[in-house]
């Protein structure tokens, strides 16, 4: 491409439709690929920009980026741009990018683009308003597609992380026959803790549990909503014939609950869990014993 | 009073009476249910009955307030009653809407309900709830 190209549209530039100018604008970006290239990536490193890779990946990367947002300029589909979004958030994310990190490289690739659009038709307005008009949609589709679709690999990181977070939360663990235990740790919320209700009449169904040692030492702090749906817990369990202890009451925890008037006459309390096993155990009819372990030294 | 086919059965198993309520029961089913159950307890010379709720998906405040009518009817008579059998999401809308079982021993099944009337017997004073 060269003024003589330029030059030999004179008067058609101004007829010719976009698809026929972004061919030419492809060929333009392909040709001067490693030096747009290297000055984006300049760019990119002026402005402080993805700092959490290392340059030997920053190239590779800019390099696809590059490729395919001009693919996607030559053939107007985003699906592979999308696709490749994806899969770029999906090892970038873990790394702590930030969303205005990844906006911000392709926004510079497109203002990199622009400028060299601008140095090439510069002779001629006209042309290079077209050339514009066929190129800036395309580019804003594009840094849109790639917000996006980093945005959406986010939160499906997010939710992932959440149901993840969810279903270990609760878990409800057998230790012996007939007895389960229930470690709470992190902060019970009204949705945490109407799951772990439900959790745990299911977990005295299917194990036929008599007695659930509930622990909630590594449950910071409960509010009155809480406190009141333990309670429940506890009468619920009663209900269907087993038995609760909770152990590790801290002094807040305590205070609260009594502060709100929960009836604590039903509930069975023991101080900690090594407490509330011995106190299962004994209900349950077992005996431990401690026998000589013969020394193997 | 209703006179149709009763929806629950009440089995007699030694001196206990086991009652197992087949479906939902409505209100004159529910009454029905007590006299009849009441009235066996004295026929049979019963000393422990078993309520079976396992196939109810649903218990209301009349229904836990009938069953522990029944409960104290039956202690009046000589026999414990034992509730067996409430499902999960039962027992939670119970709690929820602020129902109980007052002083009625509940077990999870039959066969438990079972055990701790064996364990009250053989222990009159010891034994505690059901729960234990």
């Amino acid at each position: 491409m060269s003024d003589l190209d330029t030059d030999s549209y004179p008067e058609h530039g101004l007829t010719l439709a976009g698809e026929q100018l972004l061919p030419q604008l492809v060929a333009h970006l392909r040709e001067h690929r490693a030096k747009l290239r290297d000055e984006w990536s300049s760019r990119i490193r002026e402005a402080h920009l993805l700092e959490a890779m290392t340059p030997q990946e920053m190239a590779n990367e800019t390099t696809s980026v590059y490729d395919n947002y001009v693919e996607v300029l030559e053939t107007g589909s985003v699906e592979a741009l999308q696709h490749y979004a994806r899969d770029l958030s999906e090892r970038i994310i873990p790394r702590g990018v930030e969303t205005h990190e990844v906006v911000g490289i392709v926004l510079l690739l497109r203002d990199v683009l622009a400028r060299s659009l601008f140095e090439k038709y510069q002779d001629d307005f006209a042309l290079l308003n077209e050339v514009l008009d066929a190129y800036e949609p395309a580019a804003n589709r594009i840094a849109n597609t790639v917000a996006v679709s980093f945005v959406d690999e986010r939160e499906r990181v997010i939710r992932q992380q959440q149901d993840a977070i969810r279903e270990l939360s609760t878990p409800v663990l057998p230790v012996r026959e007939r007895l389960l235990i229930l470690p709470i740790i992190g902060v019970l919320d009204s949705d945490r803790a109407k799951q772990l209700t439900e959790q745990l009449l299911t977990g005295i169904r299917t194990h036929r549990a008599k007695v659930v040692v509930m622990d909630i030492t590594g449950a910071p702090d409960v509010d009155e909503t809480v406190a009141n749906h333990l309670v429940q817990t506890v009468d619920a369990s009663r209900l269907m014939g087993a038995s609760v202890i909770i152990t590790g009451l801290s002094p807040t925890i305590a205070q609260t609950l009594v502060t709100i008037g929960v009836d604590l006459s039903k509930m069975n309390t023991i101080g900690d869990l090594q407490g509330g096993l011995e106190e299962a155990e004994r209900l349950l009819g077992y005996r431990t014993t401690r026998t000589e372990v013969a020394d193997e030294s | 009073m209703n006179t149709g086919p009763a929806l629950v059965s009440i089995l007699r198993q030694g001196d206990t009476l086991v009652a197992s309520v087949n479906g939902a029961l409505d209100d004159s089913e529910m009454h029905r249910f007590q006299v009849d159950l009441v009235q066996q307890i004295g026929d049979y010379r019963a000393r422990g009955v078993i309520i079976d709720v396992a196939a109810l998906d649903v218990l209301d405040s009349f229904g836990s307030r009938t069953l522990r009518g029944i409960a104290e009817m039956a202690r009046l008579r000589g026999a414990v009653t034992v509730v067996v059998g409430i499902q999960p999401d039962v027992a939670y809308a119970m709690v929820r809407l602020g129902m109980d079982m007052g002083s009625i021993a509940t077990a999870l099944d039959l066969e438990e309900g079972l055990a701790h009337l064996a364990r009250l017997r053989d222990h009159p004073r010891g034994a505690s709830r059901g729960g234990r």
